[in-house]
C-alpha cells in the first residue's frame, strides 16, 4: 500500500485533495442495498477484502496520511479544545496509546516501530520523523497529553467512552474532522444524550439495543460499522465550530459542478474495548470521495442513485442535504436509466 | 488483534480457606492481556461427562500480565464446575479461558469507594485494591465471612489496608451493621457489593430506604445456573429440538448441540446470550432483562433461565 503523496494536499481553501485510482478502488462504499434503511449494521472488525482493502488492518493508514496530519495540526492550532480528556480518562488514554502503537508497528513495520522494555518505551514514526522515549502510563514523560500525542499520528477522529451504570459517556476525544458535531458540546454526555438529534431511530428502540450491545463488547473483539453523509467540497473539518466557513457552501452546488463539488463522506467506525480502563475506544476514520470519482464504478453510481432517491425526508434534513439533494439525485439518474 | 481463547497452565494451587482454592494461571506463550479492575474470565473445564464453563473474577494486579489468579469456592450443590476445579485440577494442567470481560468496574469519578465483600465475593475487590491504591483513592473494605468456611486473605488484607479494613466473622458472632455503612457518607460515595444474593438484596433494599440513588450502588452476583424441570428447546428456523436436562442450563444444552450463542458471564448479568422467544413460557432467572422485557415473554437469557412450559420455541440466527 502506498502511503503519503509527495505533495501535501489541502482540505480547505484551495481544496487540492484528490483520490488516486487505487484509493478509489479501496473506497469503503457504504450502501449494501438499493434503498436506505436504518440498521445498527455492526460486524466483527476482522480483516476482509484482501490486500490493500480499507478493512485489512486494525487502523487504516493510506495515501492521505500526511495531508490529514497537516489538517489536524491546523485545526488544533486554532482550536485546542478539539482535543480533551477528563482526568479520570488518563488510563484510557494510555490504553489507546498501547493499542494503537502496538498495531501500527505490527501492521506497518516500514513506517512505525515500537520497542518496549518494561515501562520504558521507544516509539518511532518514520512518516512524521518522530522518535520519542517515554515511560508507559506516565503522562509527564510525553511532549504533550497522551491522547493528543497519539491522535496527531492517526488518521480519523478518536473518542474514548467511559462505561458506568450500563451506559457510555463521551469523556475524552480528539475530534478534528467531525460530520457536524462538536466534542466540546457533547463532552460528558451519555450515549442517549449525544444521539438526541438523530431522527427516526429513537422510536424503533435502536439506541437501547445498540447500547446493550456496545456495553457488552469484550476485550479482543472489536466491531465496526459504516456511517455516511454528503459534504460540499473536500472539507474534513465540518464542525459546528467552523460552520460559518462551510455552511453557506451548500448553496453553491449547481447541476454543472455537482459531480466535482459534492463528496460522499464515509466513516469507518470501530469500537474496541480497552483492557486496562474498560473504556471503549471509538474511532471514526473518514473517507471522502467526489461523486465524479464514485460514478467511475457503474455499480456504485446506480446503487447510490437509488439510495439517494429513497432517502426519507427527516434524514435529508438531519444530514444537511436539503438544499442540494435533488441536484445530486438528478446528476446520479443519468447513470441509472432503468430507475 | 482478535482474541478467541487463551491457553494457560496452572502454575500454583493453594488452599486459601477451608472451602476456597486459589489457582495461578500462566500463559503458555507470551503475556496475558492486561485487564481492568473487576474483570472476570470464563474457565473451560473438560469434565468426563461434559465441558463445564464457569466465570471467575480475576484477583491479581490488573497491570501484571505474567499471570492471572482466580479463587474457586467448592459449592455444596456443585453442578460439577467447582468440584472439577477442586478435585481434578493440579499444577501443570492446561486450561482454556476467555479474554477478560468486565461487568463490575469501579466508578473512577467517585469521591469515595465502599467495598462490601461476602465470602468468596472478596475476589473482584482484590483486583480493585492495587488500582485504588495507585490512584490514591479514598476507600474502605468491609469483609463478611464465616471463619470455618471462607475468609481467605484476611490476614494479608488487614496488614495491607490497616484502618481501611473492616472484618466480620459470623462464626465469631461479629456482625456488620449494614445501616452504619450507609450513614454519614459524603455525597459522591459509591458502594460495591459482591457476595451471596441475600447480602446483595439486603444491601440494595436498605440503600433504597436511605435514599441512596441506584446509580451509586453496584453489585455483582454470578448466579450459577440453578437446576429445574427438564424441558425442550425448538430452534425455529431449523426445527431442531434440544432437550435440556434437570442439571444443565439451556446455554449448555445448546452448546452441546453445537449451537453457539454469544456469551460472556454465564451468570445472568451481561445480556450477551439473549435469544428471541417465539412461543412457550419463560422462567426468568437473570439480573439483566428489564421487568418489561421479562413480562413480554419475547426474550430469554439461556445462561440461567429456564422454561415453565414443556417447550420453548426460540429464534437463534447462527
Amino acid at each position: 500500500m502506498r502511503v503519503a503523496p509527495k505533495e501535501i494536499q489541502t482540505f480547505r481553501n484551495d481544496f487540492t485533495y484528490s483520490n488516486s485510482p487505487d484509493a478509489i478502488k479501496r473506497f469503503p462504499f457504504p450502501f449494501p442495498e438499493d434503498d436506505y434503511r436504518y440498521s445498527v449494521n455492526m460486524e466483527p472488525h476482522l480483516p476482509k477484502g484482501g490486500e490493500g482493502s480499507a478493512y485489512e488492518k486494525f487502523l487504516d493508514i493510506d495515501e492521505h496520511y500526511l495531508s490529514e496530519m497537516e489538517e489536524r495540526a491546523l485545526v488544533l492550532k486554532d482550536m485546542p479544545h478539539r482535543c480533551l480528556a477528563m482526568e479520570h480518562m488518563d488510563l484510557a488514554c494510555w490504553d489507546m496509546i498501547e493499542r494503537c502503537m502496538v498495531s501500527l508497528a505490527e501492521d506497518y513495520p516500514e513506517h512505525f516501530s515500537l520497542t518496549r522494555e518494561g515501562d520504558q518505551w521507544r516509539w518511532q514514526n518514520h512518516l512524521l520523523d518522530i522518535d520519542d522515549q517515554f515511560t508507559f502510563a506516565d503522562s509527564s514523560s510525553l511532549p504533550m497529553p497522551p491522547l493528543e500525542y497519539m491522535g496527531r499520528q492517526l488518521q480519523g477522529d478518536f473518542a474514548l467512552l467511559d462505561q458506568r451504570d450500563g451506559d457510555l459517556f463521551l469523556d475524552a476525544g480528539i475530534i478534528t474532522c467531525p460530520a457536524d458535531w462538536s466534542l466540546a458540546f457533547d463532552a460528558g454526555m451519555s450515549f442517549t444524550e449525544w444521539h438526541g438529534p438523530v431522527p427516526m431511530a429513537h422510536s424503533e428502540g435502536i439506541f437501547e439495543r445498540a447500547l446493550k450491545y456496545l456495553t457488552a463488547i469484550p476485550v479482543g473483539k472489536p466491531v465496526r460499522r459504516l456511517n455516511w453523509t454528503l459534504t460540499v467540497n473536500a472539507r474534513m473539518d465540518t464542525s459546528p465550530e467552523t460552520y460559518h466557513e462551510w455552511g453557506h457552501e451548500r448553496t453553491s452546488v449547481t447541476p454543472e459542478n455537482v459531480g466535482s463539488k459534492v463528496y460522499l463522506r464515509v466513516e469507518l467506525q470501530v469500537l474496541d474495548r480497552m483492557p486496562r480502563s474498560n473504556a471503549l475506544m471509538f474511532s471514526i476514520r473518514t473517507y471522502l470521495m467526489s461523486l465524479e470519482d464514485i460514478v467511475t464504478n457503474p455499480e456504485w453510481a446506480k446503487r447510490m442513485h437509488r439510495v439517494m432517491k429513497t432517502l426519507p425526508a427527516p434524514l435529508i434534513d438531519y444530514k444537511g442535504l436539503t438544499r442540494y439533494h435533488s441536484t445530486v439525485v438528478d446528476y446520479l439518474a443519468q447513470f441509472d436509466p432503468a430507475n | 488483534m482478535n482474541i478467541e481463547q487463551i491457553s494457560v497452565r496452572v502454575s500454583a494451587v493453594e488452599q486459601v480457606a477451608p472451602t476456597i482454592r486459589e489457582f495461578t494461571l500462566r500463559p503458555l506463550s507470551g503475556e496475558l492481556p492486561p485487564f481492568s479492575s473487576g474483570s472476570h474470565v470464563v474457565v473451560e473445564m473438560p469434565g468426563a461427562q461434559k465441558i463445564h464453563r464457569n466465570a471467575y473474577s480475576l484477583m491479581s494486579d490488573p497491570w501484571d500480565t505474567s499471570e492471572y489468579r482466580i479463587a474457586v469456592r467448592l459449592q455444596e450443590d456443585s453442578r460439577g464446575g467447582s468440584r472439577f476445579m477442586h478435585q481434578s485440577v493440579a499444577v501443570g494442567d492446561r486450561l482454556n479461558i476467555t479474554p477478560p470481560a468486565n461487568m463490575f468496574a469501579p466508578q473512577w469519578e467517585a469521591k469515595k469507594h465502599i467495598l462490601i465483600a461476602g465470602g468468596v465475593g472478596i475476589t473482584p475487590f482484590l483486583s480493585y485494591l492495587p488500582e485504588l491504591m495507585r490512584r490514591d483513592a479514598d476507600f474502605e473494605l468491609h469483609y463478611l465471612y464465616r471463619g470455618s468456611q471462607t475468609g481467605a486473605y484476611r490476614k494479608e488484607l488487614a496488614a495491607e489496608l490497616g484502618a481501611r479494613y473492616f472484618a466480620y466473622d459470623s462464626d465469631a458472632a461479629e456482625r456488620c451493621e449494614l445501616t452504619e455503612l450507609f450513614q454519614q457518607r459524603p455525597l459522591g460515595t459509591h458502594f460495591y457489593i459482591c457476595g451471596p444474593l441475600s447480602l446483595i438484596e439486603g444491601m440494595t433494599g436498605l440503600a433504597a430506604e436511605f435514599g441512596i440513588p441506584a446509580s451509586a450502588i453496584h453489585y455483582e452476583e454470578f448466579a450459577a445456573p440453578q437446576p429445574g424441570k427438564p424441558f425442550e428447546i425448538e430452534i425455529r428456523h431449523s426445527g431442531q429440538v434440544i432437550r435440556v436436562g434437570e442439571e444443565e442450563s439451556m446455554l449448555e444444552a445448546l452448546e452441546a448441540a453445537q449451537i453457539n450463542v454469544p456469551n460472556l458471564c454465564r451468570g445472568g448479568v451481561c445480556g450477551q446470550c439473549v435469544c428471541s422467544v417465539e412461543s412457550g413460557e419463560v422462567d426468568h432467572r437473570d439480573n439483566f432483562l428489564s421487568a418489561e422485557e421479562k413480562a413480554s415473554g419475547r426474550v430469554v437469557m439461556p445462561c440461567v433461565s429456564r422454561a415453565k412450559s414443556e417447550r420453548l420455541i426460540v429464534d437463534i440466527q447462527e
